[in-house]
């Protein structure tokens, strides 16, 4: 190949601090997030190792009740706004929506990186939470605890929350006009990636859904401080309207968090079953669908909590609804592997670990959309399992695994195929051993955010937390292998799984603008053939 | 390791039944996917000597199929555990009131007899029991696993679980709503009697008064007498037998002054005005605890079945 038209890739615009902290190249900008959420995840993740050691054995031996509270309320915080929200859509997402529809950049460089810098101011009120004492009222910031009981450092976190929110919604803002104006010419809607499908719809929840979380937020701070009336009943509030208000936002941002993960998922599949994904379009509705009912269902975390008997049954009949795109998108991940030629690359092993584990996360969420069951599992640790194995078995999964497929797009260089595959084993197993006997505990009457639990729960605990430590080792592994693959890993051609998708039609790491030349969109999305002949 | 909750109540084997149920469709179907990706995924391995042509990448009856058969098992799903949630809520004029107010880290239990109980509940096996669920400060949530029953303590509202104890023995009661420091200690036990037994346990430990005796004390205590009496010189609404009667509100609306009402009408006397009164009534919020609120409520109830 001549080389003389390559132009220098984006890591090799600037080497220095001030060029990468005020870059507007989307690339630049989803490395600053990764490297943000990164850590993030690791503090949440000493806080969950933290809580598994406690819950070793029954007793509170190993820290006190009031320090138990601050790390599962930290846990939550951090792992959700300050990881599993940015993640996908603000590394991932960032990086590859702008090259998949063939654009040069997002449609707004400047908001994009005060995006990130709002993340960090967020990230720092929290952590100043953190340092300053801790904050114990759960991630759920549940009133009147939150608003006249607890003495820790409430607004201070409820700040981070608040500000953190701001950098989804620009996020969230830039994503939807990138898709609507920027896609490259014969980029029409059904030919777009499921992943852009994906980040696309959960854009439309970020813009839509965040800003009920800050306003309320500001209206708890404003009892808290000013003790107004709006959530306490001794001056004629509601505690039940702050859990409408907080959960018409929490549910959708559950969506926030898997929507990504199906398209990543998605993705990864076609390319190593060498199949063009089974039901393209009934994809995309589902995808809609997913965006769209989640939010009617909010009142579903609200069955036993004083709410009408009646909103209770309309919001079960809604929650048994979401599942059924969700089953969809099972379905035709399976079908896809039908007459393919499947290879088991790390990022294939990913996404089969993210199917089976979000389809055992989703099917438990149909024990508690079946509204008098959740009377007894919820707020147990049966909960606990559902939603882990579905922001961690299903979001964390295909995280990893996107990191993985385009780790070669990102960084041009090669990770050892074996340490990935031996990683996503690691995971899967010690995902599994980890949260499992939680769904018995549950089913068992153990109810979460319990310090100290009775002897019999003992076996069950101690299978989790041994299953903890596993998944600590198979955390850690990526983070050596694709560290040891940044420096030294091989060079990376610009399309080294033979995929389809105009981000692997440019240089591995592209150029500042993506593409030398507009790229040539393919008729028909995932033009795989699972006859071709393999080099 | 206990690996099977007792059913000690009529609602346990209701909710058991429906998750044995979805147990069995989700364990069916799961296996059918993970038995179908594995099959595929060694079928059709990269290298694998097999017929990979006309492969569809649509089926629209397949899709259609599969998007219907799952859509009819949850409608059923949904009816049948709407159906059993209902049946908490029930209206059951014979079931036995039974009072709890939770407290950071405790549940006081009250009986109609007066006697109380400190994070245990004594119940007689065989009769419908209505939970009337209060609580002093955050909220909690009364938890009893082996009755398949919770329920959240939320102020400023009272909550309510009907059902039958059909098991005696002694089982676990929880909180389960986080609710500050020594949540995961704020429980106790649950324990049901035969009927004979528990009507001696409840004659046993009685207290000189009834609630609606100490209701009475303390409706003159607090001075709501002074007003609400017939004969007083203020004008108040008349309280006797108002529980459950309609009451005409001053803005228009129609209320049943039912326990929530009368709370109310204690602490934010200025929210339902009755028609035709002046708003003068002062709150007595910080005055009247949890428990004395219950206590007026058993007598304005009681004064109701004297003139019956």
């Amino acid at each position: 190949m001549s080389a003389p038209a390559l132009p220098r890739s984006y890591l090799e615009e600037g080497y220095t601090l001030r060029s990468w902290i005020t870059t507007r190249d989307h690339k630049r900008i989803a490395i600053l997030y990764a490297l943000a959420i990164t850590a993030f995840f690791f503090l949440g993740g000493a806080a969950a190792a933290i809580i598994r050691l406690e819950l070793v054995t029954p007793p509170g031996d190993l820290v006190s009740a009031d320090t138990y509270n601050k790390l599962f309320t930290i846990h939550g915080v951090v792992m959700v706004w300050f990881f599993l929200i940015p993640s996908i859509p603000a590394t991932l997402g960032n990086f590859l929506l702008p090259l998949m529809i063939g654009a040069r950049e997002v449609a707004f460089p400047r908001l994009n990186i005060l995006s990130w810098y709002i993340y960090v101011l967020g990230g720092l009120f929290t952590v100043t939470a953190v340092i300053a004492g801790g904050v114990d009222t759960g991630w759920t910031f549940y009133t009147p605890f939150s608003t006249l009981f607890s003495n820790t450092h409430v607004v201070w976190a409820v700040m981070g929350v608040f500000i953190v929110g701001f950098s989804s919604i620009l996020t969230g803002i830039n994503f939807i006009v990138t898709v609507h104006r920027m896609r490259a010419p014969g980029m029409t809607w059904f030919r777009m990636p499921l992943f852009v499908w994906a980040n696309y719809a959960t854009s439309l929840i970020m813009v839509l859904a965040t800003p009920v979380l800050a306003m309320t937020l500001v209206l708890l701070s404003v009892e808290r401080l000013l003790h107004v009336g709006i959530f306490d009943p001794a001056l004629g509030g509601d505690p039940l309207l702050f859990q409408h208000l907080f959960w018409f936002y929490s549910h959708p941002a559950v969506y926030i968090m898997v929507l990504p993960a199906m398209g990543v998922a998605s993705e990864i599949i076609t390319c190593f079953a060498r199949k063009p994904i089974f039901g393209y379009r009934f994809m995309c509705y589902a995808i809609l669908g997913i965006a769209g009912f989640g939010f009617l269902v909010w009142g579903h975390h609200m069955f036993v909590s004083g709410q009408s008997m009646y909103a209770g049954m309309v919001f079960s009949m809604l929650s048994f609804m979401v599942a059924v795109p969700s089953a969809i998108k099972v379905f035709n991940w399976t079908a896809t592997l039908y007459k393919g030629s499947i290879v088991f690359t790390a990022p294939m092993l990913y996404a089969l670990g993210f199917v089976g584990l979000f389809t055992i996360g989703g099917m438990t969420g149909l024990y508690l959309a079946s509204i008098a069951l959740d009377v007894h599992l919820t707020d147990t640790y049966f909960v606990i399992a559902h939603f882990h194995y579905i922001m961690v078995g299903g979001s964390v999964m295909a995280y990893l695994g996107g990191i993985h497929y385009w780790w070669p797009k990102i960084t041009g260089r090669l990770y050892n195929e074996a340490w990935g595959r031996m990683g996503a084993i690691v995971i899967f197993v010690g995902f599994n051993l980890t949260f499992f006997p939680q769904y018995i505990l549950g089913y068992l009457g153990m109810p979460r955010r319990y310090h100290e639990y009775p002897p019999e729960f003992q076996v069950l605990n101690v299978l989790s937390s041994a299953g903890a430590s596993v998944l600590a080792v198979g955390y850690l592994l990526p983070l050596l292998y694709l560290g040891w693959s940044l420096f030294r890993g091989p060079r990376a051609a610009p399309n080294p799984w033979n995929a389809r998708g105009l981000e692997w039609k440019t240089a591995s790491p592209p150029p500042k603008d993506n593409f030398v030349e507009t790229p040539e969109v393919d008729p028909v999305p995932y033009a795989y053939d699972p006859e071709e002949k393999t080099a | 390791m206990k690996w099977f909750l007792p059913q000690a109540s009529d609602s346990a084997a209701r909710v058991d039944a429906i998750f044995f149920t979805v147990l069995a469709v989700t364990g069916l179907v799961a296996l059918a996917i993970f038995v179908l990706i594995f099959v595929f995924c060694l079928r059709y391995r990269r290298g694998a000597n097999v017929d990979r042509s006309g492969a569809p990448s649509r089926f629209l009856p397949l899709e259609i199929g599969w998007t219907v058969t799952p859509l009819v098992i949850f409608v059923a799903l949904f009816a049948w555990a709407a159906h059993v949630y209902g049946g908490f809520y029930r209206e059951d004029p014979s079931a036995m009131p039974v009072w709890v107010v939770g407290k950071q880290w405790m549940w006081r239990i009250e009986h109609a007899n007066g006697r109380r109980e400190i994070d245990e509940m004594h119940l007689p096996a065989g009769r419908p029991v209505k939970l009337v669920i209060a609580t002093e400060d955050v909220i909690h949530s009364f938890f009893l696993p082996a009755f398949r029953l919770k329920q959240d303590a939320v102020p400023g509202r009272y909550t309510t679980l009907v059902f039958t104890p059909t098991r005696e023995g002694t089982f676990d009661l929880r909180c389960s709503e986080y609710c500050g420091t020594d949540h995961a200690r704020m429980g106790g036990t649950v324990t049901v009697m035969a009927p004979q037994a528990f009507e001696e346990w409840l004659a046993k430990g009685t207290p000189a008064e009834s609630m609606a005796a100490r209701g009475f004390a303390t409706f003159r205590r607090l001075g709501c007498s002074g007003c609400h009496d017939p004969r007083s010189t203020v004008h108040a609404p008349d309280l006797v037998g108002v529980y459950g009667r309609l009451v005409h509100l001053a803005d228009g609306r129609t209320v049943v002054a039912d326990e929530a009402y009368i709370r109310d009408s204690i602490l934010l006397p200025k929210r339902d005005v009755v028609a035709g009164f002046e708003p003068v009534m002062p709150s007595f919020q910080g005055q009247a605890s949890e428990g004395d609120i219950l206590d007026i409520i058993a007598y304005l109830k009681s004064t109701g079945e004297e003139r019956r």
